[in-house]
């Protein structure tokens, strides 16, 4: 038992940093407002947590311009792909076991 | 640490997460019927220009190139055209309001430019056909085309677009093997089969 919760990502634990991971990782790229409105979230919130991420090398940034407002685009990275795959079966294993 | 059902919850939650972030959601199934309903009736007006009083089922041989025809054709085309998107922007829209949705999102975009491209490329091919005097072909084309779109477009979309394009494509294909019943497939293309899958999505998804 005590190894399957060794499996989890400790970063990922954060069920909102979860679903970030989740769309970039079904997405190629996704921009930071779509993402606020698709998660229902606060620009502060959804900040805190992408800078999180973005600590840990699990995203990639693109700023630009588009209409002369700033555009940030967000990509999942391989290192953020890897790791989301393995906490999502920690997770199933952990939620089998249970069963 | 936290609880077991809190992790089954967060299961739960990136499930619907991921897919409403690939999926535009607010397509509705109404509007695909009204639209199959539409070519119904745009069909039965072009029916009335060219073939009447011939019957439907006798092949046409003769191909339509007087400029008068021609114009009225391309008339009721543009109306059938414009009263599904119309109708298909409305009833989105509503339903967009309804999940509490942006109809212009991330999702919505991709899917617009995704069915653009081959729609666009499908409608200038169909116009260098009528220019050149391919008309038996046009409308083949058009089926052909728009099944593409659809497939093209139907990662973001509910997954029974895709079957939608493939039976467009296979009806354009038959269309093409047997020249002059265009306006039959026509009918059975973006009449009967927008009705059919429309009704089968607004009781899937729509309830």
């Amino acid at each position: 038992m005590k190894n399957l919760f060794e499996n989890l990502d400790r970063v990922l634990e954060h069920r909102a940093r979860l679903q970030i991971m989740s769309v970039l990782v079904t997405n190629d790229s996704y921009d930071f407002n779509s993402l606020k409105e698709l998660l229902g979230s606060t620009d502060g919130h959804l900040a805190s947590h992408m800078k999180a991420l973005e600590k840990e090398k699990y995203v990639s940034i693109t700023k630009s311009f588009v209409d002369r407002k700033p555009n940030t685009k967000y990509k999942a990275t391989a290192k953020g792909i890897n790791s989301f795959k393995k906490h999502l079966d920690a997770l199933e294993a952990l939620v089998k076991q249970q069963k | 640490m936290k609880e077991i059902p809190e992790y089954e919850k967060d299961l739960a939650s990136i499930r619907t997460i991921m897919e409403r972030s690939v999926k535009f959601i607010s397509l509705s199934g109404i509007s695909g019927v009204l639209a199959g309903i539409y070519a119904i009736l745009g069909a039965v007006a072009a029916y009335f220009i060219v073939h009447y009083p011939i019957s439907l089922l006798n092949q046409r041989v003769y191909s339509i190139n007087d400029f008068e025809t021609l114009s009225q054709l391309t008339l009721i085309a543009i109306v059938v055209l414009i009263a599904s998107l119309v109708t298909g922007f409305w009833f989105s829209s509503r339903k967009a309001k309804k999940y509490n949705e942006k109809l212009w999102n991330a999702t919505s975009k991709k899917l617009f430019i995704n069915l653009s491209i081959p729609l666009i490329t499908g409608g200038l091919f169909i116009l260098i056909l009528l220019y050149t005097g391919h008309f038996g072909v046009a409308a083949p084309a058009s089926l052909v085309f728009y099944g593409l779109a659809l497939i093209q477009g139907s990662a973001n979309m509910f997954d029974e677009i895709r079957y939608l394009g493939i039976s467009e494509i296979i009806l354009g294909l038959v269309s093409a093997l047997v020249p002059g019943y265009g306006l039959i497939f026509w009918v059975i293309g973006f009449g009967i089969l927008h009705i059919v899958y429309g009704t089968i999505m607004h009781n899937k998804y729509d309830r």
